[in-house]
């Protein structure tokens, strides 16, 4: 160890090892394609190889992996969902996150932290004891609190909100985590380029190539390359490729925002959540309050941050934790969220063959990047949809069966 | 503060207001099929660009219509349903308006 230690540091050259190879020119053909090197595309390409044996695949990325909605989400894992089918759906998710680090042999920092979802309202109390039971009928661990098992849990927290609006109770869910968002997206790359997955950055798909309703190819800014499968993973882009297949879907782009304070000494154990003030709050592992609020109030394809939603957002941390006043927020961003009407993904086959979905993941998609490319790899290798997702299908919208997940997602992520 | 024009009384700051959604033409109810009717209730073209939309202004309780890029934020025109020009949709989203450069230097 020692003498290893002395021959690196006398050789001079401190190359780190590449996670994943550079490619640059793409081959001719790939028996299938990934739009999208977020945490969703690479893991699809990762299960694609692993479960499917499929290797011959080809993820393209406009920009960086990881820069797109997966390096920019508060990073909150959970599963205490409203329908049993996306309570069924993120259990299986957090599952896999759970043995994750061992499994792509990177340090996730997924720790587990508890998650309150506090009611201040009589009306959120009833949604937070539905949710309870739903989760528990399915075998997951949630259950209705009283506000002392809250302060036992964070004795900081003003249960008035400085008199503004009482809590009464909270949805604890014990398995609620917290992860390493961008080594989530490199794991599953290094993984997938390990198994002869090539990963090309910098490279946009700019068209997509239909004859007789089958996928033939795709254009990018480094030539045209043929396929028989799409798979579109690209969040807050989907608009911009389901209109290449002119596709329509209920998606709407709406920013959100996100931001940090300065490093504190580590005093937040679990991840709380307010619907009603908007806000959700944890403690990273560098002692910065990673902080998030509801959506941008319409739509726009862009990635800017305002002023509006820090003043607001902090004022309602001030309400719940009055010592934080003198705290200075660090950092903001925003990411572009593909949000859909009943805040359920939009998964699965298309009327265009060979055209595969995965989008519709809002403002709560980090949490299920192991299902959604575990269950997509399935249904790009079977041309059938994963039982899994079944729920989630775009054609849900044509038959008035929506996914009503609004209750358990639109501000808890 | 970000303002808009309400045709009927003039720019207020951006608080007022109530995002409606994109403008579509609504089929007729007696003689759509159940698909048509689908396809009006949930989908939509949702790529950037110039869109109609309707908007409200909650104080004086006003619907009105915007056109607006989606990519850039800006309000080209607005004007009360009815009273003003109503080109069809075609000429309005080409999805090809302002530089999609722009989103990537602000991220
Ligand atoms: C502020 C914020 C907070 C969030 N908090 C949470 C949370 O706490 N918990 C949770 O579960 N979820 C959360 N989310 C949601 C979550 O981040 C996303 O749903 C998830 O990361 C989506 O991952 P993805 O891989 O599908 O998309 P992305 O990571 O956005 O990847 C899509 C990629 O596609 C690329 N792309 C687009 N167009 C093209 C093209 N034409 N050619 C090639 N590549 C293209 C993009 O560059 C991008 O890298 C949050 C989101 C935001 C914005």
């Amino acid at each position: 160890m020692a003498y290893q230690l002395l021959k690196f540091a006398l050789g001079g050259e401190y190359k780190e090892p590449r996670f994943f190879r550079d490619c640059q020119t793409p081959k001719k053909s790939y028996d299938a394609i990934i739009i999208g090197g977020g945490g969703h595309g690479l893991a699809a390409a990762y299960y694609l190889a692993k479960d499917h044996g499929i290797t011959n695949v080809a993820v393209l990325e406009r920009g960086y992996i990881g820069g797109g909605n997966t390096g920019r989400n508060t990073a909150i894992v959970r599963s205490n969902y409203l329908t049993p089918d996306g309570v069924n759906f993120y259990d299986a998710s957090v599952k896999l996150f759970q043995g994750l680090s061992t499994e792509l042999d990177i340090n996730l920092f997924y720790t587990n932290r508890g998650h309150f979802t506090l009611a201040h309202s009589e009306s959120a109390m009833r949604t937070m004891r539905w949710r309870a039971e739903v989760n528990k009928h399915v075998g997951v661990k949630s259950e209705v609190v009283g506000t002392d098992e809250i302060s036992k849990a964070c004795p900081q927290l003003d249960i008035s909100c400085s008199g503004k609006s009482p809590i009464l109770g909270a949805l604890y869910h014990e398995p609620g985590s917290i992860a390493r968002h961008d080594a989530v997206a490199w794991g599953y790359a290094r993984a997938a380029d390990s198994m002869g997955v090539e990963i090309f950055q910098n490279t946009e798909v700019q068209s997509i190539d239909v004859k007789n309703d089958q996928v033939q190819g795709v254009q990018t800014n480094r030539g045209y390359i043929a396929t028989g499968k799409v798979l579109s993973a690209v969040a807050g882009f989907t608009p911009r490729i389901t209109k290449m297949v002119n596709l329509k879907t209920p998606i709407v782009i709406q920013p959100l925002q996100a931001c940090v304070t300065e490093p504190m000494k580590p005093w937040l154990d679990t991840i709380l959540v307010s619907g009603s003030l908007h806000v959700y709050v944890s403690q990273s592992s560098r002692g910065e309050l990673v902080m998030g609020s509801a959506l941008d109030p319409y739509e726009v394809h862009h990635t800017k941050s305002t002023f509006d939603f820090v003043e607001g957002l902090t004022s309602h941390i001030a309400d719940m934790f009055p010592f934080l006043s003198n705290v200075k927020v660090v950092r903001q961003w925003a990411g572009m969220a593909d949000v859909t009407p009943d805040f359920a993904p939009l998964m699965g086959i298309t009327p265009i063959k060979g055209f595969y979905l995965d989008a519709g993941w809002g403002t709560w998609g980090f949490k299920a990047t192991p299902i959604s490319g575990k269950t997509m790899a399935h249904t790009l290798a079977h041309d059938k949809a994963h039982d899994l997702i079944h729920s989630f299908r775009l054609s849900r919208f044509d038959e008035y069966e929506l996914t009503g997940e609004k209750g358990a997602a639109s501000v808890g992520h | 503060m970000k303002l808009l024009n309400c045709p009927m009384n003039g720019l207020r700051p951006l608080g007022e207001f109530i995002y409606g959604g994109e403008y579509r033409e609504m089929p007729n109810p007696n003689n759509s099929s159940d698909l048509e009717w689908a396809s009006y209730v949930h989908y939509r073209d949702n790529a950037p660009g110039v869109k109609k939309e309707w908007w409200f202004h909650s104080p004086s309780g006003t619907w009105f219509i915007a056109e607006r890029n989606t990519l850039s934020d800006e309000v080209l025109n607005t004007y009360l349903f009815g009273k003003a020009p109503f080109p069809k949709n075609e000429n309005l989203s080409d999805g090809k308006l302002g530089d999609e450069k722009n989103t990537e230097l602000s991220a």
